[in-house]
């Protein structure tokens, strides 16, 4: 009782819980769910979000430290396009490997991810590293690169509206433009798009690739920006592999994806307050998360097992 | 220089190569059933936690059997959803790697003197036995025959996989139902059986890869220090080219990569240690990409039975 009491305050307790907490937690969970999503619609099994943000993170750090004399309405687009850039970029390596060395990507990404993880180890104690070489992280960014918050008092920052606007864009691209059917229609069967659609489904399914790591890169600028002001090792608790449970529980539905990161950030939040006030490991909150996702999976059998057995007594 | 350099490196290559040889045979053969089993890495974590328990409870030997039966317990978890349920393979696996890293984490935070043994003692370990006379041969000697028992174990088990496989009944089903389903079933094989029987060999295996990580080469259990050798290990079964016999071969060059570290620290080179800590991955990219179209995996490889 005392642990599930603990998890709530942390999650929804109080408008600090909400708007601090939980929310911005949420950020990040939004904005990679939007990149699996996305990737996963075109059937690239993208699972490198993780190593994408960390590259967006380094990105958007770089342009932070190196560029500190921007004016701030210069110096944040400036960190956003680098986060993209990088992740994009770390996306591309595993995008190239697939279409022109048949390396599937499940194995390349999270090999990049574990690449990223060393990049960024580096980073901390080498170029980045704050002047001192105590540490291994950088200096706090000048006041220029923090991403504005959204309400005054509360530490929810504009990466959430940026999450927002990109599942209004992306629902809308998915599901109402040629473009968007194109993306559906190769995660559907590649090979049948290429030949009845003459899609080129190589090419576009590179390019799906691609924008989902600037979108999982944009999520790492936004965690520097807005939440850390800082880089360093620690930065995800492995946001990137919760992505993959918040974009299906979603079933890959952008508009849904909004509520699952929701949902997400606040188990997030309540384990990190569980942890603190009750003991319990804010690990627990994998378990959860790889059960929601078991389950979803039993249910989708379940259901598609139903649907089957309707059509035959429909038929006879 | 040989001996003080080269030797070491190589016993250490063999050394390290020993886990991830377990995952990747035990791999291979789930996927010439045609199942990829993606949960491989958190399968090895769990064996890990496992060989820890046991060690604790009972000794080195009671250790590995936990690792078993520790990957056991997950391959039943995936076989249930990947053959039973018939749900996606890849997403299956991805949500039982988590599962693995979550509750192995959590037990071992929750419940640290579960895997303690008291006063901070390290667990029981097996260390390398020398096997009288061959570990006096010149050069061959230290390097192949003064390692822990469970790197012996692989020398007889690699041969006889490659029999099994080849030679026996059982092996053929088990090629046919990863080749051609629906020819094996034309042919009487059973093989929703057949690949409920290679997951739980493929997880029994995985297990004892975290045993061996665990009891013969750490000897102590860490979160997450399993450090994606799931991962590496299906790479170097795609390395291997399906067979037992270079997937036993390309585990061998990962474990070359990982002592790799060891090598250049005793030469005294000064470079950043994160350097070595990506080489296993980065050589997994560059082999994977040089070997474009020459793999051949199993035809029905993440497909679902059809009956």
């Amino acid at each position: 009782m005392e642990v599930l009491s603990a998890f709530w305050d942390g999650a929804f307790g109080s408008a600090f819980a909400i708007w601090s907490a939980t929310l911005v937690r949420a950020t990040p969970l939004l904005l990679l769910g939007l990149a699996v999503a996305l990737a996963f619609r075109a059937g690239v099994l993208n699972i490198g979000a993780e190593g994408q943000l960390l590259l967006g993170a380094i990105g958007a750090s770089t342009v932070a430290l190196t560029m500190n004399a921007l004016p701030a309405v210069l110096m944040i687009p400036a960190m956003m396009l680098a986060g993209m850039l990088g992740g994009a970029v770390w996306a591309g390596i595993a995008a190239v490997l697939k279409r022109h060395f048949a390396v599937l990507e499940v194995i390349s990404t999270i090999m990049l991810n574990f690449i990223a993880l060393a990049l960024l180890g580096w980073m901390v104690r080498g170029p980045l590293q704050e002047p001192t070489g105590a540490y291994p992280m950088s200096s706090t960014f000048v006041d220029a690169a923090h991403w504005p918050f959204l309400i005054p008092g509360q530490r929810l920052h504009v990466g959430f509206l940026l999450g927002l606007m990109a599942a209004a864009i992306l629902w809308f691209v998915l599901a109402r433009t040629a473009v968007g059917f194109r993306v559906r229609a190769i995660g559907m069967g590649a090979r049948a798009a290429a030949s009845a659609g003459g899609i080129d489904a190589d090419a576009l399914s590179a390019r799906v690739f691609v924008m989902s790591g600037a979108l999982a890169g944009l999520a790492g600028a936004a965690e520097v920006g807005g939440v850390t002001w800082a880089l360093y090792e620690g930065l995800s608790p492995g946001y990137g592999y919760t992505a993959i449970a918040v974009a299906l529980l979603a079933r890959l539905d952008p508009r849904w994806v909004v509520v699952t990161a929701v949902l997400f950030g606040a188990l997030e939040a309540g384990g990190a307050a569980m942890q603190r006030e009750a003991g319990v490991p804010a690990l627990a909150v994998q378990i959860v998360t790889a059960s929601l996702l078991l389950g979803v999976l039993a249910l989708a059998r379940w259901q598609q097992v139903r649907a089957s057995r309707v059509s035959t007594e429909s038929t006879t | 220089m040989i001996e003080l350099v080269i030797v070491p490196f190589i016993e250490a290559a063999v050394r390290t190569a020993t886990p991830l040889a377990f995952a990747a045979l035990g791999e291979l053969v789930a996927e010439r059933s045609g199942v990829i089993n993606l949960g491989l890495e958190g399968t090895i974590i769990a064996g890990c936690l496992g060989a820890a328990i046991a060690a604790v409870a009972g000794g080195a030997g009671v250790g590995y059997l936990g690792a078993a039966l520790a990957g056991m317990v997950m391959a039943a978890v995936f076989g249930f959803f990947v053959v039973t349920l018939k749900s996606d393979q890849i997403i299956t696996g991805t949500a039982l790697t988590l599962l693995g890293l979550g509750v192995t984490g959590t037990l071992h935070r929750m419940l640290p003197a579960l895997t303690e043994t008291g006063a901070g003692a390290a667990l029981p370990t097996t260390g390398p036995v020398a096997i009288p006379g061959l570990s006096q041969l010149p050069l061959v000697g230290p390097v192949l025959f003064e390692q822990p028992l469970a790197t012996y174990a692989l020398y007889l088990f690699v041969p006889a996989l490659v029999w099994w496989m080849t030679r026996t009944h059982a092996g053929l089903a088990l090629r046919a139902t990863g080749e051609s389903a629906e020819a094996a079933q034309a042919a009487g094989i059973a093989t929703s059986r057949v690949r409920w029987s290679a997951i739980l060999f493929s997880g029994a295996m995985g297990g004892l890869c975290g045993g061996t990580l665990v009891l013969a080469q750490v000897g102590a259990f860490s979160e997450g220090m399993s450090a994606g050798r799931g991962f590496i290990a299906i790479a170097i079964v795609v390395l291997g080219r399906w067979s037992p016999m270079g997937t036993a071969g390309a585990a061998l060059v990962f474990g070359g990569a990982f002592a790799l570290q060891y090598l250049f620290q005793s030469l005294g080179l000064d470079l950043p240690y994160q350097l070595f800590l990506a080489l296993p991955y980065v050589l997994t990219l560059v082999l994977l990409a040089a070997l474009r179209g020459r793999a051949h995996a199993p035809a029905q490889l993440g497909t679902q039975l059809e009956t």
